[in-house]
């Protein structure tokens, strides 16, 4: 099955707001077997120049990841979810995600293209909190291994 | 951790100290449940096997958090990762009996003028690249 190319340029409408919890970032960071205190104690984060805990470099992954399955998850796309792993991803911040954060992604179709019989889709997804800050930006490439036509 | 506070201002060629990082199939679990990527050839391997993979492989967002342990603490304050990005080129493949070690070292690629530091990543399992075009662009403390 091949990948629809029509979908480049497409842009999402904004994700739902998504709140930054303390105790998200916090499960996170035990999950990266992170210990830095930044990610867990507001005096620490505070010590460091944040006004609370902030999150660790690719936690916006938690946000951007399922923004970005509006595209893959697209039946009229033609991807198979099976096949799909992650090829590139890059985040590019103005400033941390810190807890109390109210995120939305809205996410643009960057390229679909063919590589070595795999279909890949790149996608980014710009975050900004609900009052418009913009917070950072990911781009991520999806490789579904030998689906291309 | 490394009080970047106390440090002379990097260089270019400087090494980051260099480490090893396990993992094991209870890692991957635990990361599934924090963000909420259950794509099943992280957990199952049966079904990782079904679909061509030789095993488990880890989450490629898992092992590109635990490279970039090596700039974080070398720097103290992760919020200085101004930028972060990889390109996935080999599959981590986690066994159920021995999971595996990623290896991970950096160099400052680049200092630039207003401020910023390029940092290179590498990380092998077993002597192979599993990070291409691994880079963290970082503000150096003393710097804002």
């Amino acid at each position: 099955m091949s990948v629809d190319q029509s979908f480049i340029g497409r842009v999402y409408p904004p994700t739902p707001p998504y709140e930054v919890g303390r105790e998200k970032i916090r499960e996170f960071a035990a999950a990266i077997n992170d210990p830095n205190p930044v990610y867990r104690d507001a005096e620490a984060a505070r010590a460091a120049g944040h006004d609370d805990v902030i999150a660790p470099p690719t936690f916006a992954i938690v946000v951007t990841m399922p923004a970005g399955h509006q595209v893959i998850n697209d039946p009229d796309l033609g991807i198979d979810y099976s096949r799909v792993v992650h090829g590139e991803q890059r985040f590019v911040h103005h400033r941390p995600i810190q807890a109390g954060d109210l995120l939305q992604v809205v996410v643009t179709v960057e390229n679909i293209r063919v590589a070595a019989g795999n279909d890949l889709v790149s996608t980014r997804g710009d975050v900004q909190t609900v009052d418009g800050e913009p917070v950072l930006t990911a781009y991520s490439t999806i490789v579904a291994r030998g689906t291309a036509a | 951790m490394t009080d970047a506070q106390t440090q002379q201002r990097p260089r270019v060629g400087d090494e980051l100290p260099a480490r090893d990082f396990p993992i094991a199939r209870a890692d991957l679990v635990r990361y599934a449940g924090a963000s909420g990527d259950f794509n099943p050839i992280h957990w199952n391997e049966r079904f990782a096997k079904s679909v061509g993979l030789p095993d488990v492989i880890a989450h490629g967002m898992f092992t590109m958090a635990t490279a970039v342990r090596v700039v974080t603490d070398w720097v103290g304050d992760p919020g200085a990762v101004i930028e972060y990005g990889v390109r996935f080129t080999r599959p981590v493949v986690v066994s159920d009996a021995d999971g595996a070690t990623v290896t991970v070292s950096g160099e400052v690629r680049e200092v630039r003028d207003d401020g910023l530091l390029e940092v290179a990543l590498t990380a092998t399992v077993d002597g192979e690249t599993v990070l291409a075009k691994a880079r963290a662009v970082v503000r150096w403390p003393d710097s804002t």
